[in-house]
């Protein structure tokens, strides 16, 4: 059912295959908190392919989040390299990041991070406006199934239905990547299959390359391949032959 | 449409409305002061411009003995000379029908059919005085008021010693006299002393000055030098008695809407920068958490590709908005007090009109510094925000590190519960932040005291001036020095029971290059009625040989005891000597040199002379010795200053009322808004922890004294802190408002302290009962189940 791949991947200057979108080259990360340091990645190798659909499994404090913040441009590797397409994104500037960000990457959070003060419909719209080929807030809350709740607010919806908002959102600007930090932490199963099921809908419509950070081995079934991540190393890469729809992953 | 990031603002806004009026309220403070201050200042430097051109004001000054008419055109040959009018003027006792006491009038003559060549006066009502009439009189229009006189009215007067018969036939103003004060006092008082004006003819024959004058006033062409001109003046008036020209600057009237002009100008920079200083501290405070409250707000918004520019405007934006609400709110108020204002000016002083002038730079200035103000103010809060890199954001922030507080390191805590700890931490670990609580607060306070302490002020300048320095009921003045037996003829009259004389010149008084004129007043060295007082109050001897002076004319020539002041005097033989200064004198109205009578009757080469008299008067007879004196020819005026006094504090309560109330609402704003929303952020702070207890067990109470207590404690502080405030607030002022004219007295009564503390108290009360209801609410289910 599955097969263990090695991490061999090309030097940071070899031509990227065009399928390529992210080639990560011996990234490590190291925090100073407080008082102490915390190596949170460790020398990390991997690509990841165009409109293909990875989980990043690993246990909490694995370095799972913080490999997707320096996906996302949120946050920038101590050494090693990131390039995105063409674009090295190691030594990118604070502008040129916010750039990227703007143009290219959507996010979905574990706690939604809706801005309470604005409703379903305008939480999607803070993005779209300043996107470049955006959908409207209509078309990606109908995506994910919300079309009939555009002007709630936050605190009126629930916990699912916070974070299709959130992931429509995240989908409306049409991102070249979709990164998700746990999206279904926060939720009980039942929803929780409703959100993975939005987000399965829309890599395969949408095509978009997504990137799904969890501690739930379940979901791993979903993916076309999945990473593990043990303390800020790579342990383990495993293409699934055979993907499961969310709804028959068992939780 | 609006941008959905605009939406979130204005909503966050409203949510926050409370506190952004309670800033909005201390911005309209500092606006509104100085809206009012500066367009007052605007309007009546406009008015008093206009008013002096339009009735073409003269720019020169003097009065002398006598000259015959033809030495004007020696005076008009002066270079730099434009204008010059040549006038009698005198001053007479006034019998108004129905009213005892002693009247003066000051009475100036008029081309006929004219309003004056210099000096115009502006007609209020009736007519110009017809050209061959003698008998006709226009009054001043507050004379006129206060004694509900109008054209075709007739009143008596003594002119020369002769009773005549004077009919009314118009009231009106003068540039000359937008202040009216009776010489050698100190407030206007419309129903004893008042300008008047009558032909010329009739008063230069009752006066000898047929062919000749007594006073002269004229105007200087463009670029003149007016000391040049004085200088000039001042020769060619010498052989005819000239007492020394003088500066439109000097002209008493004049003077006095200038320095009101000065204290305008410093009411419009010190309480501005109070309120501006507490507003910024306010927004500070405010955004700081609003911007910590958003973290993730602001990492999700710049996830998605917000720049740290667009974060940045997106946060001053809110802040730009109370302030915009504050500028507008604060011109509306501004306009409004300015009017008020310059209406009370209109009044206080004789203007025919004002204009109320706001000129489009006072807006923008205002709301320039508002914007600067509020912008540094949230500089670094709003710099946290734009600073804050994303993936930070997302994190938690970290639990903020306490330690034990000095109180417990000294070993005291058992002394503290634990609630009583938590507030004694709480201070301890944000001292900056805390000072600035209480100093906002005592702020408040301090502006307080400065609107109480006027009054109380006042009160006590006029019991040392009037109770206990001058002791007299009325002081006669002569027509000219006349004989120390005099006194006895005065003595005489049923009703006096005192009567002491004084001797009175005029003079220019030097030390080192620096000079001041003024009056050199002879008095008795054992005076009843007339005390000179140290800084204890108590009575100064006048010394045989040498002078004591007005402290504050001392510090104006920095002369000091034991120094020889030279004295010019600008009357009569015009001799000039030098006498050794002995010590000074606490004075608060006008500026003086005293030396004993004797003394200075030696000095002028004369005899026994003595320029009028202060007498003690007999309630039960004052009628009779007003009726007596008026007969008596040889007496040019009677001053009554108790009376004066009364009338001036019914035209002063109305202003001062109007003050107290403003400055007790703009205090109240300060107090409010700080503590408002200090009470409203560590609500905000600490509500999961508040809540926490209230799981625990904790009643609404034991939680609230947590909250509160801390800012009680602060407020407790403040107020005592906020006292020396008042008191060093009220020095500086009454160092900026101190001229020759009058030194307010710090005098700080007790209600004044008590005043400003319950305004302060009452403030921080109603802050904490809007605080009650929300401690209420306190969610604890949330607190179970969110995330810190």
């Amino acid at each position: 059912m599955s097969e263990t791949r090695s991490n061999s991947t090309p030097s940071p200057h070899e031509p990227l295959n065009e399928n390529v979108v992210f080639h990560i080259h011996g990234v490590t990360k190291t925090y100073q908190m407080g008082e102490v340091q915390v190596k949170a990645l460790r020398g990390i190798d991997l690509d990841l392919y165009r409109g293909e659909l990875t989980v990043l499994l690993g246990a909490s404090g694995s370095g799972k989040s913080t490999l997707l913040n320096i996906l996302g441009g949120l946050d920038t590797p101590t050494d090693g390299h990131v390039i995105y397409a063409d674009q090295d994104l190691t030594h990118a500037s604070e502008s040129e990041l916010t750039e990227y960000r703007r143009y290219h990457v959507g996010f979905v959070f574990q706690f939604y991070n809706l801005i309470p003060s604005l409703t379903a419909r305008e939480n999607v719209a803070v993005v779209t406006e300043i996107a470049k080929n955006p959908m409207t807030p209509e078309e990606a809350l109908s995506l994910v199934g919300l079309g009939e709740r555009l002007d709630h607010f936050p605190a009126q919806l629930s916990g699912g239905e916070q974070q299709r908002v959130a992931i429509a959102r995240a989908i409306a600007k049409n991102p070249d990547v979709l990164l998700c930090d746990e999206p279904t932490g926060a939720l009980d199963s039942k929803t929780g299959i409703m959100v993975l099921e939005a987000l399965q809908q829309v890599n395969q419509k949408l095509g978009t390359t997504t990137a799904i950070i969890t501690h739930n081995a379940g979901i791993a079934q979903m993916a076309n391949r999945v990473i593990h991540i043990t303390d800020g190393k790579i342990s383990e890469i495993t293409t699934n032959d055979t993907r499961l729809s969310p709804h028959e992953l068992s939780w | 449409m609006m941008r959905a990031l605009d939406k979130k603002l204005w909503r966050e806004l409203w949510a926050m409305r409370m506190q952004a009026l309670a800033i909005a309220l201390v911005i309209v403070g500092g606006v509104s002061i100085f809206v009012m201050s500066m367009s007052t200042m605007d309007s009546l430097t406009e008015t008093r411009a206009s008013y002096y051109r339009e009735h073409h004001f003269a720019d020169v000054f003097a009065s002398l003995k006598r000259a015959p008419i033809s030495v004007a055109r020696r005076i008009q040959e002066i270079p730099g000379v434009n204008k010059v009018e040549t006038r009698v003027v005198t001053y007479i006792n006034l019998d108004i029908p129905d009213f005892n006491e002693p009247v003066s009038g000051h009475l100036i003559s008029l081309p006929d059919n004219s309003r004056g060549l210099l000096n115009q006066i502006f007609l209020n009502s009736g007519r110009l005085i017809e050209s061959g009439r003698d008998d006709e009189i226009i009054l001043s229009k507050e004379f006129a008021q206060a004694h509900k006189l109008q054209a075709g009215d007739k009143i008596k007067a003594t002119i020369n010693g002769r009773l005549k018969s004077l009919t009314v036939v118009g009231t009106g103003l003068s540039p000359e006299y937008i202040y009216q004060i009776a010489p050698g006092a100190m407030f206007p008082d419309f129903e004893r002393y008042g300008v008047m004006w009558m032909a010329r003819n009739p008063l230069a024959s009752a006066y000898d000055m047929e062919g000749a004058f007594n006073n002269v006033t004229l105007t200087l062409s463009k670029g003149a030098h007016s000391q040049d001109v004085i200088d000039q003046l001042d020769d060619i008036l010498k052989p005819y008695g000239g007492t020394g020209a003088y500066d439109r600057k000097d002209q008493l009237s004049n003077r006095f809407l200038s320095e009101e002009l000065e204290q305008q100008k410093t009411t419009a920079t010190v309480f501005p920068i109070i309120f501006f200083g507490v507003a910024a501290f306010l927004l500070n405070v405010v955004v700081s958490r609003l911007i910590s409250l958003e973290r993730e707000q602001i990492a999700v918004l710049k996830a998605f590709g917000y720049s740290n520019l667009a974060v940045g405007v997106h946060y001053s934006k809110l802040v730009l908005m109370i302030v915009l609400i504050g500028v507008l709110l604060g011109l509306a108020v501004g306009v409004w007090m300015g009017k008020g204002v310059s209406k009370i000016y209109m009044n206080s002083y004789s203007l025919p009109f004002i204009l109320y002038e706001l000129k489009p730079q006072i807006i923008v200035s205002a709301a320039l510094i508002s914007i600067v103000v509020a912008v540094s103010g949230t500089l670094f809060a709003v710099q946290k925000a734009v600073r804050l890199p994303p993936a930070q954001g997302m994190r938690p922030e970290q639990p903020t590190a306490f330690r034990p507080t000095i109180v417990e390191r000294l070993g005291l805590q058992k002394r503290f519960s634990q609630p009583s700890r938590m507030i004694l931490r709480h201070i301890e670990r944000r001292p900056f932040k805390s000072f600035l609580t209480m100093l906002g607060i005592s702020l408040a306070c301090g502006t307080m005291m400065v609107g109480g302490f006027q009054k109380g002020a006042i009160d006590h300048m006029i019991d040392v001036q009037y109770n206990l320095s001058q002791r007299e009921d009325l002081m006669a003045i002569f027509t000219e020095p006349t004989s120390n037996k005099s006194l006895y003829s005065l003595q005489g009259l049923q009703g006096i029971e005192l009567a002491e004389g004084f001797r009175m010149v005029n003079a220019r008084l030097q030390f080192e290059h620096r000079t001041y004129r003024t009056s050199v007043q002879g008095i008795e060295p054992d005076s009843q009625l007339m005390r000179l007082l140290d800084t204890d109050l108590n009575t100064i001897q006048v010394p045989k040989d040498g002078v004591i002076m007005t402290d504050y004319l001392a510090e104006l020539l920095q002369i000091q005891p034991g120094d020889l002041l030279t004295i010019e005097v600008l009357e009569g033989n015009r001799p000039t000597f030098q006498v050794p200064v002995i010590g000074t004198a606490k004075q608060y109205l006008g500026v003086n040199v005293y030396l004993q009578r004797s003394t200075l009757n030696r000095l002028l080469k004369e005899g026994d002379a003595i320029s009028g008299a202060l007498l003690k008067v007999d309630e039960l007879h004052q009628n009779q010795v007003y009726r007596k004196l008026k007969e008596l020819p040889r007496i040019a005026g009677v001053v009554e200053q108790k009376s004066s006094i009364e009338g001036f504090y019914e035209t002063m309560n109305e202003t001062i009322l109007f003050f107290t109330f403003i400055n007790t609402l703009l205090g109240g704003s300060i107090a409010f808004g700080v503590v408002y929303n200090s009470m409203r952020i560590a609500l905000s702070e600490r509500s999961r922890e508040l809540a926490s207890l209230r799981i625990l067990g904790f009643q609404r109470n034991e939680v609230a004294y947590i909250l509160l207590g801390e800012l009680a404690l602060l407020t407790l502080v403040a107020i005592p802190i906020g006292f020396l405030i008042g008191n060093a607030l009220c020095q500086y002022l009454i160092f900026e408002f101190a001229t020759d004219l009058y030194r307010i007295p710090l005098v700080l009564g007790t209600h004044v302290y008590a005043f400003a503390a319950l305004v302060v108290i009452v403030s921080s009360i109603i802050s904490a009962m809007m605080i009650w209801r929300n401690l209420a609410n306190l969610d604890m289910v949330a607190v179970l189940k969110a995330k810190e």
